[in-house]
């Protein structure tokens, strides 16, 4: 933990203790709880249920569908969100399961790569994340090439930022179950992307809902794609290890 | 079409009260917006939701822009007979779209 | 209820326009002349006309307090038998702060075993929200509920 030295230094922020840890599901109102429970209900799934299509659409010039590689996703993606964002060894860098997806596109299926929040890479995405849902989130540490990554990761999430010199530890590590606004503060525990956000009246990705709590916070939000998202996703993903994916989840 | 989502059991006792819940996706626009350079962005909301059991209406909504975007709604029917439960949507701008279930009544 | 000119000629109108629609469960979309209780009430009396609206059968089921008023669930339930002899035609919900006082109106009729509608709606404002319901003798029969609408925060367009 780095001390406080005066002016916009990083803050000693409390990590939460394991017991505590939880889901922003338990912090939301029963209705939004039960929107995300039931399947038939859920917006969410809408965008599964495009994935699933887009999963056994022949695409691209080699005229291949993802099913044609990988079978039955139930079967073959099970778990693989769970340790995303992954170490890349050819490309020696971590990616999320964006990117994987979109190299996979590119490499395999000589297919155009799917732009950031695009409804067809939400739908891909949200698709292949609900196949681990129920799993508990890896832990990155145990790849000890991810460390460089999760180091960054943890840095920005402790760094003060923005107009409001505000760093992210501070309301999801020392204020969750607070109100901001009229919403809960939940601990950030990333368990449901993409979800469906009511205030976008859509699903988006992690990516979008971290620019809005940039902007929340009157800091310059990073590109989609940057590499800053990728490593602060590697740490969040350490803070929520063990806690079980939720996707498609429901939030305010 | 609009990818949409209807729950219906597969199977049911004649008599039985079911509950029947249609999910579709659509961004019903109310028509109240402005975009960013100041301009209405014109309504376009689905406008009517019908649901039919072989063929004869047991459920009908008129919606407005104050429902939701991805239209939810859940109701109740009797289970009559064995057949096709056929849910229609239309909207502005000719939107159409139809999803059906079959159902099994003992 | 007041006296004067202005508001018997209304009362006229108004009694006009329901000339045309009692007996019928449609829905005439008012067109919007702004969020007010009063454009409400006259969304209202279009759908029951002078008829009586009397408090209860009907149970409105919104959270008092919503995270977000763009998708709020909204269920609405009528204690009735659903026979053929005796059932709900129509459930119609008003809203007095929208830019437009309907919200839904839903047909229903002897098959529906249960009458129930489960939807979600959204909310511009703190307000009142009502819902109708009309039944196969001609009475209407309403309840109520007010919501208080907060805004989150860490918005994309804050």
């Amino acid at each position: 933990m780095v001390t406080l030295a005066g002016g916009a230094s990083p803050i000693a922020a409390g990590e939460i203790a394991a017991d505590q840890r939880r889901s922003g599901y338990d912090l939301m109102s029963h209705e939004t709880q039960a929107m995300q429970d039931d399947d038939a209900s859920n917006p969410g799934m809408l965008s599964v249920l495009d994935g699933e299509a887009q999963w056994h659409l022949k695409t691209g010039t080699a005229d291949k569908a993802c099913g044609d590689c990988h079978g039955e996703a139930s079967t073959s993606m099970k778990g693989i969100a769970a340790r995303y964002p992954a170490f890349d060894a050819e490309r020696g860098r971590a990616l999320d399961l964006t990117q994987r997806i979109n190299l996979c596109r590119s490499e395999h299926q000589n297919a155009t790569s799917l732009p950031y929040e695009s409804k067809a890479l939400l739908a891909l995405s949200a698709y292949v994340t609900r196949q681990s849902r129920g799993l508990p989130i890896a832990d990155p540490t145990t790849d000890e090439r991810l460390r460089a990554a999760l180091d960054a990761g943890r840095q920005t999430f402790n760094r003060r930022q923005g107009q409001l010199n505000l760093a992210c530890a501070q309301c999801h590590d020392d204020n969750w179950d607070k109100q901001l606004a009229g919403n809960p503060v939940t601990q950030g525990q990333v368990t449901g992307y993409p979800l469906y956000r009511l205030e976008w009246q859509g699903i988006g990705s992690l990516q979008r809902r971290m620019r809005n709590c940039m902007i929340g916070m009157r800091a310059e939000p990073f590109d989609y794609g940057a590499s800053e998202f990728v490593d602060l996703e590697l740490f969040m993903k350490w803070r929520a290890r063990g806690l079980s994916i939720e996707t498609p989840a429901v939030r305010p | 079409m609009a990818r949409a989502l209807v729950s219906v059991p597969a199977r049911a006792g004649r008599g039985e009260i079911i509950a029947i819940k249609a999910l579709i996706s659509h961004h019903m626009e109310t028509g109240f917006r402005h975009s960013t350079t100041g301009e209405l962005i014109p309504r376009d909301i689905i406008t009517s939701f019908v649901c039919r059991y072989n063929g004869e209406e047991i459920f009908r909504a008129d919606l407005f822009p104050a429902t939701a975007a991805n239209p939810f709604i859940s109701f109740y029917t009797r289970a009559t007979e064995s057949g096709t439960i056929v849910f229609e949507w239309t909207g502005d701008n000719d939107f159409s779209a139809t999803e059906q279930a079959a159902i099994s009544v003992e | 209820m007041s006296s004067d000119p202005a508001s018997a000629t209304r009362r006229r109108i108004l009694k006009a326009i329901a000339a045309l629609t009692v007996g019928t469960s449609a829905v005439q979309i008012v067109r919007p002349t702004g969020a007010t209780p009063a454009a409400m009430q006259a969304a209202i009396r279009t759908v029951v006309g002078e008829n009586q609206i009397n408090r209860g059968k009907v149970t409105l089921d919104i959270p008092p307090l919503v995270e977000n008023g763009n998708t709020v669930a909204c269920s609405v339930a009528v204690d009735s038998p659903m026979t053929a002899a005796d059932y709900v035609r129509a459930i119609h919900i008003f809203n007095e702060k929208n830019p437009q006082p309907n919200v839904i109106g839903v047909h229903l009729g002897p098959r529906a075993g249960r009458a129930r509608v489960s939807t979600r709606i959204r909310l511009a404002d703190t307000q009142r929200v009502i819902a109708i319901a009309e039944l196969s003798d001609g009475s209407f029969w309403s309840d109520s509920v007010d919501v208080v609408i907060t805004l989150g925060a860490c918005l994309e367009d804050s």
